[in-house]
């Protein structure tokens, strides 16, 4: 940050004014616009959680949405009418991090060994395996009340500040999901900083080295499988963090929020946007956060005038896009729309 | 009388039906230049592997520095202090030629996920230390105006030299060099044996497999033959080249 | 719980299936070293277009059994023109990338045909008409219908066809042949290409009719069947050595049996009614015979997830692959 111009310092300026300001514009056209985005924060912060495991260390993860749907639960489970707890969130958060990276060392330990290939499928496997823990541990003891989800989960509250209602400060109201806009940016700033430091150290060059040659790091003296955990137990950590939000913000959480798409739909993100560069994760997550809202305002009411009925689902057309995302990607673009400069040489020039 | 530094007792190493190693023994002194040859498919590089924790090995030990040396796994091995480098070549291509280094210092530095993330001022300092000994190392092989080039953008040469000075960021007591002189020119193999002397005058000891028989003989102290799996010379350069058994190794027996 | 032998009987049924399936996923692996993630969807598309096919049928008057043929000589080729559109369009020009990405594209293009499936046939299950005239048949206790023999049968006569086409014929032999050593397969004057797209459209063909036989044994298709229909195939074929080709019909069989005698048997263990201590708080629900089951039918999946998981950490090369050692 020292060593900026004063162009790029100008330029930081006002980005960190518009977004200061973003939400009360989208507020004008609407809360849900407000709400939209605050989703597409967490897919950045789930992107930039993801970006550690595939993006730095190269491990393919398809099963990310596990840590997710952890930290989501533990939230749940302490702040809600379910076991009548109701814990502060600055407490439940770290515990959900805690639980979601244990999580990660469990499912790492066994399976970090395994190839690329094998590790992707395994992952997979404990995904969907958490998931039907999930749905279906209401009997003998109801921990998670099945597929029908907890529901009335608290809402952050900061002193007499509770993130459910509205209030209003020198004429501006701040409605719930802006309270959580601005808490949701200040955590994606320090995981952005907790990002960059990570790739600038000894660590971060230890996951590329294991990511280039896992031969030539391990005899220069790198303990791949340790290393490889880390990664694993950060990532999931970060997912972690991102589920207890989630579970605060929608009040509500169920099974079906934590499925195999939405594994996919992150590393969607982090392939688009550019593995192992964290602008470029970001952007990807952005842009595969809206473009598919977009569409939905746009396709749909685009259908019914020309087709007078809805032929595509938006949901549907939005998995598509997601699909078409990971393909095109691979085939044309293969380290990304922003690659990280190194990525980009590993996976478009080949190696045979 | 220098000291011993490796000491392997009967090696034994089998893929399948096939026997690598069989009961290789040989020992290796503290400063010097020992040299592994043998015709191809000998088992030179398999022993290697062993030594380097690459491969489990099937039978005898290996005691270094005295010690019983646990093979178990190779970051174990560079830690222990046996530093390798690769018959084809191994580096991070798209690392720079210092990060290359940088990640050598690795086994012998300590910042962890909290030191990184907190930027403490032992992490930062550290961090210093790290790049400022992979700058001393990239002067040291002579590779130190590439130090900001992506590793794969080297010359075949400069590579091979990244690879060393990759190596000898693990602070080695022993160094293991997989064939350094393949593909290289007479120019090349020239400054390659300066720089080899260079590290035995600075009190390295030297394990080599190579091919260049004139390189092997005007470098090394002792030399090992490997045939076919099994040991069947150990000693001084002069005499292994006059060994009868090497010389029908490499060329065959005479049919008169 | 069912006898032994219904779960023996019901296990083959399923595992025959998983072992069709499976065939696809190790062809293809065996050649490529690829996990075709969207082989599961293929096989979903057989059995939609095949379902498709017969209900439209189903009132025409036309023989039952030529009505299911019918279904089934629809959705061969669709598969198979779909395995080979995979091959070409989205796994060839990756040939040569690093590992991740042909995978990330075989995700991609699992989504893909998900929701194509799911534009096309739309959200609700397609029913099986009740054109066949299922007939149940008593063996020791058991029962088994005839859709069940008809799977196992035409599951085994399918593998054997398989076995004969790849151990007796030349084009078998050069698949195999590229599946040991693509370079020198080449210099032998296999043309690699063909031999890669032969195995998708292969292994295509065959998940069609086990997509049908699928749909036919639990009277439904949906679009979501393809999923965990083929991670459990997937799952078989690395269980008998990915690769392999015996392999994968013996992964199949087994995986069919274990996860019906599992589900029965762990569903028996944890079942907290036979619990002394459990039944006096879920008297309730202990009353009059009743069960309290743990980790039930309704863990059915996980059973073939953790043992993926399982044979991929302990046995990686399987039960009939061979134990490859790595050369740095």
């Amino acid at each position: 940050m020292m060593n900026m111009g004063s162009r790029e310092k100008l330029g930081l300026a006002l980005i960190a004014i518009a977004l200061i300001a973003l939400p009360f514009v989208l507020a004008a056209a609407g809360t849900a616009w407000v709400r939209i985005t605050n989703f597409a924060v967490l897919f950045v912060l789930l992107s930039l959680g993801l970006n550690i495991v595939v993006g730095f260390a190269g491990l393919l993860d398809l099963g990310y949405v596990a840590f997710y749907a952890v930290g989501a639960y533990v939230y749940a489970l302490l702040a809600s009418p379910h076991f009548g707890l109701h814990l502060p969130f600055w407490v439940i958060l770290p515990i959900g991090a805690a639980v979601a990276c244990l999580a990660g060392v469990i499912l790492g330990a066994p399976t970090l060994r395994l190839r690329g290939d094998y590790l992707a499928i395994v992952t997979l496997g404990f995904g969907e395996i958490v998931r039907i823990f999930m749905n279906n541990l209401s009997a003998p003891i109801n921990l998670t009340n099945g597929p029908k989800g907890i529901n009335r989960i608290d809402s952050f509250q900061i002193g007499p500040i509770n993130f459910a209602g509205s209030d209003t400060l020198a004429g501006l109201v701040f409605s719930g999901p802006i309270k959580y806009y601005y808490f949701l940016m200040l955590v994606l700033l320090i995981v952005i900083v907790i990002n960059r430091r990570l790739q600038d150290s000894r660590i971060g060059r230890a996951w590329v080295a294991i990511r280039e040659d896992e031969i030539a790091a391990k005899a220069s003296g790198i303990n791949t499988r340790n290393i490889k955990l880390l990664a694993f137990a950060m990532g999931a950590s970060f997912g972690g963090i991102a589920g207890g939000m989630f579970a605060a913000m929608q009040t509500f959480v169920s099974p079906e929020s934590f499925v195999l798409n939405e594994s996919i739909m992150v590393l969607a993100m982090v392939v688009l946007g550019g593995m192992g560069n964290i602008w470029g994760v970001i952007a990807g997550a952005v842009l595969l956060s809206f473009v598919p809202e977009l569409l939905r305002y746009t396709v749909e009411p685009a259908q019914m005038a020309l087709f007078g009925k809805l032929l595509v689902d938006p949901e549907v057309l939005r998995m598509l896009v997601f699909g078409l995302a990971l393909v095109l990607t691979m085939r044309f673009r293969p380290a990304g729309l922003w690659p990280e400069t190194r990525h980009r040489r590993e996976l478009s020039e080949g190696r045979v | 009388m220098t000291g011993i530094l490796l000491e392997a007792r009967c090696i034994d190493k089998r893929f399948g039906g096939v026997q690598a190693l069989k009961d290789v023994s040989l020992t290796i002194r503290s400063g010097e230049i020992y040299g592994l040859i043998g015709p191809n498919g000998a088992g030179k590089t398999t022993l290697f592997n062993v030594f380097t924790g690459l491969y489990p090995r099937d039978g005898g030990e290996v005691m270094f520095c005295g010690m019983p040396l646990r093979l178990e796994s190779p970051h174990e091995v560079a830690a222990a202090g046996i530093a390798r480098t690769f018959q084809n070549i191994r580096l991070f291509g798209n690392m720079t030629a210092l990060e290359n280094v940088m990640v050598g210092r690795h086994v012998r530095t300590r910042a962890g996920v909290f030191g990184a993330i907190l930027r403490t001022r032992t992490e930062r300092a550290e961090e210093a230390a790290i790049r400022r000994r992979a700058d001393e190392l990239l002067h040291y092989v002579g590779i130190a105006d590439r130090a900001d080039d992506l590793a794969r953008h080297l010359s075949y040469g400069d590579q091979r030299r990244l690879e060393i000075a990759r190596a000898l960021a693990t602070e080695p007591k022993l160094l293991a060099l997989d064939e350094p002189a393949a593909g290289m020119n007479a120019t090349e193999t020239a400054a390659l044996r300066r720089l080899i002397e260079g590290l035995r005058r600075d009190g390295l000891t030297v394990l080599l497999i190579e091919h260049d028989v004139k390189l092997v003989m005007g470098l090394c102290d002792r030399v090992a033959v490997l045939d076919y799996g099994e040991k069947i010379a150990e000693d001084v350069p002069e005499s292994v080249r006059a060994n009868p058994k090497v010389i029908e190794a490499y060329l065959g027996t005479s049919t008169t | 719980m069912d006898t032994l032998l219904q779960q023996i009987i019901n296990g083959l049924t399923t595992g025959s299936v998983y072992a069709v399936v499976a065939l696809g996923y190790t062809m293809v692996y065996g050649v490529i070293q690829l996990i075709n993630f969207a082989h599961g969807e293929v096989v979903m598309i057989g059995a939609m277009v095949a379902f498709s096919i017969i209900t439209s049928l189903a009132g025409s008057g036309m023989p039952p059994l030529a009505i299911v043929l019918a279904g089934v000589m629809a959705a061969i080729p669709a598969c198979m023109a779909l395995g080979y559109l995979l091959e070409r369009a989205a796994y060839r020009p990756l040939r040569h990338a690093p590992r991740l990405a042909p995978l990330i594209t075989a995700i991609g293009m699992s989504i893909i045909l998900q929701h194509l499936a799911l534009l096309a046939w739309g959200r609700n299950p397609l029913a099986f008409p009740q054109i066949i005239d299922n007939r149940v048949f008593g063996i020791g206790g058991a029962a088994i219908s005839s859709v069940q023999i008809a799977i196992i049968c035409l599951s085994l006569t399918m593998m054997a066809g398989l076995s004969w086409f790849v151990y007796r014929t030349r084009f078998g032999i050069a698949i195999r042949a590229t599946a040991e050593n693509v370079h020198v397969a080449g210099l032998m004057g296999v043309n690699a290409d063909r031999v890669i797209a032969a195995t998708f459209v292969i292994g295509a063909g065959l998940g069609a009719v086990a997509g049908v036989m699928y749909g036919s044994y639990y009277g439904i298709a949906h679009y979501t069947m393809g999923f965990s229909l083929g991670l459990k195939a997937f799952s078989a074929a690395v269980l008998g050595g990915i690769g392999n080709i015996a392999g994968a019909m013996l992964g199949g069989i087994l995986l069919g049996l274990v996860e019906a005698l599992g589900t029965g048997y762990v569903g028996e263990m944890t079942d907290l009614c036979h619990w002394p201590f459990a039944s006096s708080f879920l008297a309730e629900q202990c009353a009059d015979g009743g069960n309290f089951v743990l980790f039930g039918s309704n863990y059915q999946d996980v059973f073939a997830f953790l043992m993926l998981i399982l044979v991929l950490v302990f046995r990686p090369s399987g039960l009939l692959g061979e134990r490859v050692s790595e050369r740095a």
